[in-house]
């Protein structure tokens, strides 16, 4: 039957993947750590192969981003901040979507909504007192966004729509909205896309020249906390973001869960639009600036997790801060620092392949002869 | 090649998961002309062990013989070359090809030449008693059809070791009977067959040796005709174990809890999975549901848990009907549904989430407030933990971690302590141990002296004879009949599921 020829036996292969077990959480820390003094050797010997000196680089991005002037030594730690808030805020906002596996890639366009609602009551009733005016103008910023995220919540519920690609589209509705308004409506001077200055009772408090916008991240943090983990509404989010079948199977209405999560979702969305709106003293078509993309990346780094979510927010805004100044100091292109910034989060991501897998090496090659 | 060398010859075979051991020096062998069985409770290594052999893993350390010769499988596409032919349990074919489609397809000549292939197709099927039509398509199939094709599949790529995973869990008691006729004449012809089980009555009908396996290691390897069912269930499970399940005699209640009135619900392919189903569940009973799979259970299941929705019919339960309630009314009528879909973790369990929070799923919204209150559920956790012998590092572990066993116990064991006075269970025992299967139905019994109206869908058809108070058998959606499982035989059963009507309709449910 067999014809007795040599059957074709491949050779073992040198190389196996395994899937990791384990009980510790001490190995996937020290994997993480790894990648992050990996992406700085890496990004390391990228600068060197420019020809620049890689200390002076790194130490010029932490001075750049922590160490101010002579005159005011918070003056870098204030922009690294500015950047922080928002960046940390909409993280925080998309990872409540993001644990309901509901693909909100629309923070950008609801950064925006919450601004634009927010400058709507800046621009028309500049009479009304500070601290009355910035309360009306977190809860219009609040509303912008929770609607702009409403409409992919009542498509995907009612028809089934992707939302990916509907948050998606609605940033750049967002964006020309915007372009509309500073544009026509909401023009100070003809000529000029600008609403110009907004009025000083709309601008947010400062201590110590630093608005007072970093009060969010606290607030914000601690609310998702105890809402993805200690609330029924929370634990249903769970639910659903594993199994819509269970949910069903529970009693649960998954519709308003889905349309309730994304409303907070955008509703903190929209108040990072505030934020900006309050802070810059005006509204332009750059308000999302990006942000809302720049943190789909920190929550997903953070592994939804609230507490995470601050730190990595803050070593990617030090970067991004200090990547500016080191391309003043040294000269280094712009798009250098965009290379160390890709270089470091390669490294964060393809760690994670690492925490879940792990290669075998076939040490019995000799063996077998 | 002499009929001395044999035609797989595994030596010491270790295959580790992170820590756990699934294979620990596991040595066998099967000649041509030969039928193994490879017995073993599950997780016992079966699957992983076979998986070796089709080039899915890779193992740690051993070696694998075949034909004689040391060799090494990297891919299925190895394991092809070696002329090993694996019969997954779960079908791997083109619903809208043809029997004949299926069979070429991949293969060299599968551009052409059809006509090469119908004869050659033709060829195996007559030399080894199949039937089979080659134009027929899969949709059209039985699921003992579509079985056939997946043989012929490999018997036409040249397969002489053919390695069957429970081939016989989908199949009924005649079909399972014309399979073995195929075994029998395939072993005839010189093919080495291993066949994966734990129905010990089909071990001892169909192999010439078996293999059993505990805890991943090989037990004893024993010539089928020096044993015997006994010997067979002591081997695998490593103690002398009784064997009856029991059917204590209980008072059921005197009016029907529960009616089911011309029940017709269409499926997602709007074709009818459920037509014209009527029976009565009384307190105090187990009312088996019968059938090949796909006759309708899990629509049955879902559309009285109102997850389905149902096209006309009626479903009462105190007076109320209950067709279009919700599934959370539906819940707080004391209803409770613990269906175990074949992926186990699909439905009723969260598996990223520990015991403790999937005690939640149910009751979280009792608690007052917006907060929620996880005390109760650890201690309701640490009770089944303890009562159910569930093995878990803590309560504290994902459910996903667990064995299907104990993922089980975790189901059930929540559902009946939500004090459910319907309980609907599907596939309780599936992938279950002896021993964690007799936990189960000590669970139900209790359950049932309790007055709780038990329905209970099953695959096995000696348990359900031996544990149900009455069986209805379903068979393409359509109830056909509900018999005494005292006062009939497998053979009848097996009858009704393949679509013969009770002739007496009802004749033998009320003694």
């Amino acid at each position: 039957m067999s014809n007795g020829s040599k059957v074709s036996t491949g050779r073992e292969p040198l190389i196996r993947i395994v899937k990791r077990e384990y009980n510790n959480k001490l190995i996937p820390g020290l994997i993480r750590a790894g990648a992050l003094i990996l992406s700085i050797i890496a990004g390391g010997l990228f600068i060197w192969a420019m020809g620049f000196n890689p200390f002076e680089a790194y130490k010029s991005i932490i001075r750049g981003a922590l160490v101010g002037s002579a005159r005011d030594p918070m003056s870098s730690i204030r922009s690294t901040i500015d950047i922080f808030v928002p960046l940390c805020v909409t993280a925080l906002g998309l990872s409540c979507a993001f644990k309901m596996k509901f693909w909100n890639i629309g923070g950008e366009g609801q950064i925006i909504m919450g601004g634009v609602f927010a400058t709507f009551f800046a621009l028309n009733y500049p009479q009304i007192p500070r601290p009355l005016m910035l309360l009306i103008m977190l809860i219009a910023g609040a509303v912008g966004g929770a609607l702009m995220a409403l409409i992919p919540a009542l498509f995907k519920v009612k028809f089934g729509t992707n939302e990916t690609l509907f948050t998606l589209m609605l940033n750049y509705i967002a964006i020309y909205i915007v372009k509309y308004l500073i544009a026509g409506p909401w023009q100070r001077t003809p000529g000029f896309a600008s609403i110009g200055k907004l009025d000083k009772n709309t601008y947010l408090y400062e201590i110590n020249r630093q608005n007072i916008g970093w009060i969010a991240v606290i607030i914000v943090v601690l609310f998702v906390y105890f809402y993805l983990y200690k609330t029924k509404s929370g634990y249903e989010v769970s639910v659903v973001g594993e199994s819509q079948a269970t949910a069903r199977y529970a009693g649960m209405n998954i519709r308003k869960i889905i349309i309730k999560t994304m409303l907070i979702s955008g509703a903190i969305c929209g108040i990072v639009g505030m934020i900006k709106v309050s802070s810059n003293h005006t509204l332009t078509e750059g308000i999302g600036g990006g942000v809302g993309f720049a943190a789909i990346t920190v929550a997903w780094l953070s592994q939804l997790n609230p507490f995470i979510i601050p730190i990595v927010s803050a070593i990617i805004s030090i970067l991004q801060k200090g990547s500016t100044v080191m391309q003043m100091n040294m000269g280094i292109s712009s798009y250098a620092a965009d290379v160390l910034q890709g270089i470091i989060l390669f490294c964060f991501l393809g760690s994670e392949f690492f925490v879940r897998y792990s290669l075998v090496f076939n040490l019995r090659i000799k063996e077998a002869k | 090649m002499t009929n001395t060398t044999y035609a797989i010859e595994l030596k010491n075979i270790c295959k580790n998961f992170g820590s756990v051991a699934a294979n620990k020096n596991v040595s066998l062998n099967v000649k041509y002309g030969e039928i193994l069985a490879l017995l073993g409770e599950n997780g016992s290594g079966k699957t992983t062990l076979m998986n070796m052999l089709s080039g899915i893993y890779h193992p740690d350390s051993g070696e694998i013989w075949i034909d004689g010769k040391h060799t090494v499988i990297n891919s299925p596409k190895d394991s092809f070359k070696l002329k090993i032919g694996m019969i997954h349990q779960h079908f791997k074919l083109v619903d809208v090809f043809t029997a004949a489609e299926n069979i070429i397809m991949g293969t060299e000549g599968f551009v052409g030449s059809s006509k090469k292939a119908a004869e050659k197709i033709k060829e195996i099927a007559d030399g080894f008693g199949f039937s089979i039509d080659p134009n027929k398509k899969v949709y059209d199939m039985s699921v003992g059809e579509k079985q056939t094709v997946e043989i012929i599949k490999v018997l036409y790529r040249g397969a002489r070791i053919l390695i069957l995973d429970e081939p016989t869990a989908v199949l009924t008691p005649q079909e399972t009977e014309k399979l073995f006729k195929v075994l029998d004449n395939m072993r005839k012809d010189g093919c080495a067959i291993i066949i994966i089980t734990h129905k010990l009555n089909e071990v001892m009908a169909i192999s010439d040796r078996v293999t059993v396996l505990r805890k991943g290691e090989t037990v004893a390897t024993v010539d089928t005709k020096t044993t015997d069912i006994r010997k067979l269930t002591e081997l695998m499970v490593g103690r002398p174990v009784e064997l009856k399940i029991d059917r204590p005699e209980t008072e059921r209640s005197a009016e029907p809890m529960f009616f089911v009135k011309d029940l017709c619900v269409r499926n997602e392919e709007d074709v009818f999975a459920l037509k014209n189903v009527s029976f009565e569940l009384y307190g105090g009973e187990i009312l088996g549901v019968a059938g090949v799979a796909g006759s309708g259970q899990r629509e049955l299941c879902e559309t009285i848990a109102g997850l389905m929705q149902a096209e006309s019919g009626e479903i009462t339960y105190k007076g109320e009907n209950i067709l279009h309630k919700s599934p959370a009314e539906i819940i707080d009528l004391g209803i409770s549904m613990s269906f175990i879909p074949e992926d186990r973790l699909g439905m009723g369990l969260v598996a990223s989430m520990d015991i403790a929070d999937n005690m939640l799923l149910k009751s979280y919204k009792k608690s007052k407030g917006l907060v929620i209150n996880r005390k109760p559920s650890r201690e309701l956790a640490e009770k089944l933990v303890k009562r159910l012998e569930i093995v878990t590092p803590s309560i504290k572990t994902p459910v996903s971690r667990l064995s299907g066993g104990n993922v089980q116990k975790v189901l059930i064991g929540r559902e009946i302590e939500s004090n459910p006075n319907i309980l609907i269970t599907a596939y309780p025992v599936r992938g279950l141990d002896i021993n964690s299967s007799f936990t189960i139905y000590n669970l139900l019994n209790e359950q049932k002296a309790k007055g709780v109206a038990v329905l209970y869908i099953g695959e096995d058809l000696d348990v359900i004879l031996e544990l149900c108070d009455r069986v209805m058998v379903l068979c393409h959606g359509e109830v056909m009949g509900i018999v005494d499982p005292r006062k009939v035989t497998k053979e009848d059963i097996g009858l009704m599921m393949l679509g013969n009507k009770l002739e007496k309709e009802g004749g033998a449910e009320n003694e």
